[in-house]
C-alpha cells in the first residue's frame, strides 16, 4: 500500500533514554488515516515507551512528533488529548474504586449549568456507549474493582472512542480477554478503521496484527527494524525481524 | 423509546429478609447505621453507667449533649479536610500546630495590632483576624502541598516536620504569652450562651433543613425519572424524608431545651433593664455558632466531594494516581489545593477553639492531630486511599469527643481515657477491615 499526502501522525526521529539505557534509540515511524499500524517486538524492545512519547506519559529526549503535518509538543496527556489522541493502556489505567461512568468521563466529567459534576448524565451517555460496544454490560453502579477483565477493557475502550479520537493507541488491547471479547475488539478495530480514524496497534500476538494491521512496524533492543506493508510479508518473515532483527529480503 | 426502565444493581429479590429489602429500598448506608448504632451505645453506656454508679446519669442532658456538639466542632471541622487527604493516601500530622499557629497569629491581631490601628473593640477587627487565621492555614498548607508535590518528599516527613516546626513558630510568635482576651464579637465563634442563636433562630435552621432535605428528596426522584432508572418505593423515600426531619426537629427542641444559666440571665436581665419575673427566665441556647459553622463546612464540603470535579479527581487519585495522571488530571496541583484546604481548615478549627478559650495560646490544638486523623479513620475513611465520607468523618469526631465527654463525666480519669480511647481506635478500624471484607 502507498500513501501519498500528509501523514496523520508523524514520530520523526525518536529517542529516549533511562539511566544511560536507551529505551527508543532513533525510531521514525507514521500512521496514516483509516490504517492500522501494528508495533510488534520482545517484552522490552521499546514499543511501548516509544508509544507513550506520542500519549504524553513520557517526554522523548529528542525528536519531534507532527500531527497533520504540523510539529507539535507533547508534555503531557493533556495534550495528547487536545490533538485527539487517545490512550488505550495496557494497565487500562481505570480507578478501581469509582464507577464505569466516573472512569470513562475522567478529566473531562460533564458538568451542568451550575458547574457540578451530572452524574445521571454521564450515566446515560455512558449506557448508551456500552450497549453498542458491550450489550452485556450492565454494572453501572458497581467500582470497576467488581469488573471482570473484559468489561474493565470494553471500559477503556468506551472512553478512548466517546471523545471522538483521531489517532488511537491500543497497548495489547486483547492481552487479557477470552476469545468473545478479543473478537469484540478486532470488530471495532475494524469499524474504526472505516471512520478514518489512524490507530497505532501494540501486539504480541503475531496473529492479531495479521488480521488487523496494514502495515507493521517491528522494533528490537529499542532500535527500528523496518516497517512492512502486511500484505507483501509472510509470519516467519515477521518473526525472523521480531527475533533476529533481519529485514526481509526481495528483490525489489 | 421502547427502552425499559434500567434496573439498579439494588434492586430487592423475592427471597431477601424483611431488612435486607428495607436496606435496598432506602439505599441507608449500612455503615451509617453502624456507626449511628455505636454512637447510640456510647451515650446510653455512660448514660446508664453514671445513673447506675454515681445516681445521676448526666450523659443525656439536654446540657451535655449540647456541650458535646460544640465540643466537637473543631476536630469535626479538620477532620472534613483530613478526609480528602487520607483518600489521597496522604496525612498530615501538622494539623494541630497550624492551628496553634494561626490561633496565636489571630490573637496577635486582635490584642496588639490591630486595637493601634482601627481602636478597641472596632466592629471590623473580628473579621479581619478570621480572614488572617484562615489565609494563613491555607498558605501554610500550601507550602506542605508543594513540597510534597513538587520536592516529592513523602507526606508522612512534611508534616512531621511541620508539626514542630508550626509548634515552635507559635511559641516564637507568641513569645510563650497567653493572649487574651480576643475581640468581643470574635469570642461568639466558639460558642457559650451568647455563641448561640436562641429559640427562634433554631427553628428557623431546622425548618430550613427540613425544606432542604424533602427538596433533596424530591429531587432525587426527578432526576431519576428523566434518566429511567429505578426509583426508589415511595415508601422509602417518605421514610427518609420523615428520619431526616425527625432528626432535624429533634435537635432543635434538645438545643431549645437547654437554658442560659442563672447567673448569665441574671446579667442580661441588668443589663437590658427587663424586670425579672417570678422564678427566674426560661432563655434557650439553641444551635451554638460553632456548632453551625461545622454544619456549614460538613454540607459545603459533601459538595466538593460528590459534586464536583475537584471531589471527583481525589477519588479518582486515590484509586489510582497513575490513571489519574493519565486521564489528564494535574495531579501534583491537586496536592497543593487538598493541602491548602486542609490548612484552611485548621485555621478555621483555630477561631473556633481560641474564641471558646476567649485567648490564644501557642499551646492550642497540641494533639489534635491525632484526634482528626483517628476521627476520619474511624468514620470509614480508608488509609489505603480512595475511599471515605465527609458525614462519617464528622460521625467519627462525635464518636471521639463522646468518648472523651462520657469518661469525663463518670470520673474515669485521664490515663484510662487514654486507654480508652487508644484501644477503641484500634478496634474500629478492625471492624471496619472485617466488614470490607464481607461487603467485598
Amino acid at each position: 500500500m502507498t500513501h501519498t499526502g500528509t501523514p496523520l501522525v508523524e514520530l520523526r526521529d525518536i529517542s529516549i533514554a533511562f539511566g544511560g539505557i536507551k529505551a527508543v534509540d532513533r525510531v521514525s515511524v507514521d500512521l496514516y488515516p483509516g490504517e492500522v499500524v501494528g508495533l510488534l517486538g520482545h517484552n522490552g524492545a521499546g514499543k511501548s515507551t516509544l508509544i507513550k512519547c506520542l500519549s504524553g506519559a513520557y517526554q522523548a529526549d529528542s525528536g519531534e512528533i507532527f500531527v497533520n503535518g504540523e510539529k507539535v509538543t507533547i508534555n503531557n496527556p493533556r495534550d495528547a488529548r487536545n490533538h485527539n489522541i487517545e490512550t488505550i493502556y495496557q494497565t487500562l489505567a481505570l480507578a478501581d474504586n469509582l464507577d464505569a461512568a466516573s472512569n470513562l468521563f475522567l478529566g473531562r466529567e460533564l458538568v451542568n449549568n451550575i458547574g457540578f459534576v451530572d452524574d445521571a448524565q454521564m450515566e446515560a451517555e455512558t449506557r448508551k456507549i456500552m450497549h453498542r460496544l458491550n450489550p452485556n454490560f450492565k454494572k453501572f453502579a458497581d467500582p470497576v474493582s467488581a469488573l471482570s477483565g473484559g468489561q474493565r477493557q470494553s471500559v477503556a475502550i468506551a472512553r478512548a472512542v466517546y471523545f471522538n479520537a483521531k489517532i488511537l493507541i491500543m497497548d495489547e488491547p486483547t492481552a487479557a480477554l477470552g476469545p468473545q471479547e478479543t473478537k469484540m475488539v478486532s470488530e471495532l478495530v475494524q469499524e474504526l478503521k472505516r471512520q478514518g480514524l489512524g490507530i497505532f496497534l501494540i501486539s504480541h500476538d503475531i496473529h492479531d496484527v495479521m488480521e488487523l494491521c496494514d502495515r507493521v512496524s517491528v522494533m528490537k533492543n529499542g532500535q527500528l527494524v523496518g516497517t512492512e506493508n502486511v500484505a507483501d510479508v509472510t509470519d516467519d518473515e515477521i518473526l525472523s525481524m521480531i527475533i533476529l532483527g533481519k529485514k526481509p529480503e526481495r528483490a525489489a | 423509546m421502547t427502552e425499559t426502565i434500567t434496573p439498579s444493581a439494588t434492586q430487592p429479590k423475592p427471597q431477601d429478609g424483611l431488612v435486607t429489602r428495607f436496606l435496598k429500598a432506602t439505599e441507608l448506608d449500612t455503615r451509617l447505621i453502624g456507626m449511628v448504632g455505636a454512637l447510640a451505645l456510647i451515650w446510653i453506656g455512660f448514660h446508664m453507667y453514671g445513673a447506675l454508679v454515681n445516681g445521676y446519669g448526666a450523659f443525656l442532658t439536654p446540657r451535655n449533649l449540647w456541650n458535646l456538639s460544640v465540643q466537637t466542632s473543631s476536630i469535626g471541622i479538620m477532620a472534613t479536610g483530613m478526609v480528602l487527604v487520607i483518600i489521597t493516601r496522604h496525612i498530615d500530622l501538622s494539623v494541630g500546630s497550624v492551628l496553634g499557629f494561626c490561633a496565636v497569629i489571630m490573637g496577635m491581631l486582635q490584642v496588639y495590632i490591630l486595637p493601634q490601628f482601627l481602636g478597641l473593640g472596632h466592629w471590623s477587627i473580628w473579621i479581619i483576624a478570621v480572614i488572617a487565621g484562615v489565609t494563613t492555614g491555607a498558605i501554610v498548607g500550601a507550602i506542605q502541598g508543594a513540597l510534597i508535590a513538587y520536592l516529592q518528599i513523602p507526606a508522612f516527613i512534611v508534616t512531621l516536620g511541620g508539626l514542630l516546626v508550626w509548634r515552635g513558630a507559635a511559641f516564637l510568635v507568641a513569645r510563650g504569652e497567653t493572649i487574651s482576651p480576643v475581640d468581643a464579637t470574635f469570642t461568639l465563634l466558639g460558642g457559650g450562651p451568647y455563641g448561640a442563636i436562641g429559640a427562634t433562630g433554631s427553628w428557623i435552621v431546622g425548618l430550613l433543613a427540613c425544606a432542604a432535605i424533602i427538596a433533596l428528596v424530591l429531587n432525587g426522584r426527578r432526576s431519576r425519572r428523566k434518566f429511567k432508572f429505578a426509583l426508589r418505593p415511595v415508601w422509602a423515600d417518605t421514610f427518609l424524608a420523615v428520619l431526616g426531619c425527625s432528626v432535624a426537629i429533634g435537635a432543635v427542641l434538645l438545643v431549645n431545651s437547654y437554658p442560659w444559666p442563672k447567673g448569665i440571665v441574671r446579667q442580661y436581665v441588668e443589663r437590658e433593664g427587663l424586670e425579672m419575673p417570678e422564678g427566674g427566665m426560661f432563655i434557650s441556647h439553641g444551635f451554638a455558632i460553632p456548632v453551625l459553622i461545622l454544619i456549614t463546612v460538613g454540607i459545603l464540603m459533601t459538595i466538593l466531594t460528590n459534586r464536583t470535579r475537584f471531589g471527583r479527581y481525589v477519588f479518582a487519585i486515590g484509586g489510582n494516581p497513575e490513571a489519574a495522571e493519565l486521564a489528564g488530571i494535574n495531579t501534583r496541583m491537586m496536592t497543593v489545593k487538598i493541602f491548602a484546604l486542609m490548612g484552611f481548615l485548621a485555621g478555621l478549627s483555630a477561631v473556633v477553639a481560641s474564641a471558646r478559650l476567649n485567648s490564644a495560646t501557642n499551646a492550642l490544638g497540641t494533639l489534635d492531630e491525632l484526634y482528626v486523623i483517628a476521627a476520619a479513620v474511624i468514620g470509614g475513611t480508608s488509609l489505603a486511599g480512595g475511599v471515605g465520607t465527609i458525614y462519617g468523618a464528622i460521625l467519627g469526631a462525635l464518636v471521639m469527643q463522646s468518648l472523651q465527654t462520657g469518661m469525663v463525666l463518670i470520673g474515669f480519669d485521664a490515663a484510662i481515657q487514654q486507654v480508652v480511647v487508644g484501644s477503641v481506635l484500634v478496634l474500629a478500624v478492625y471492624l471496619d477491615i472485617l466488614y470490607r471484607r464481607k461487603s467485598k
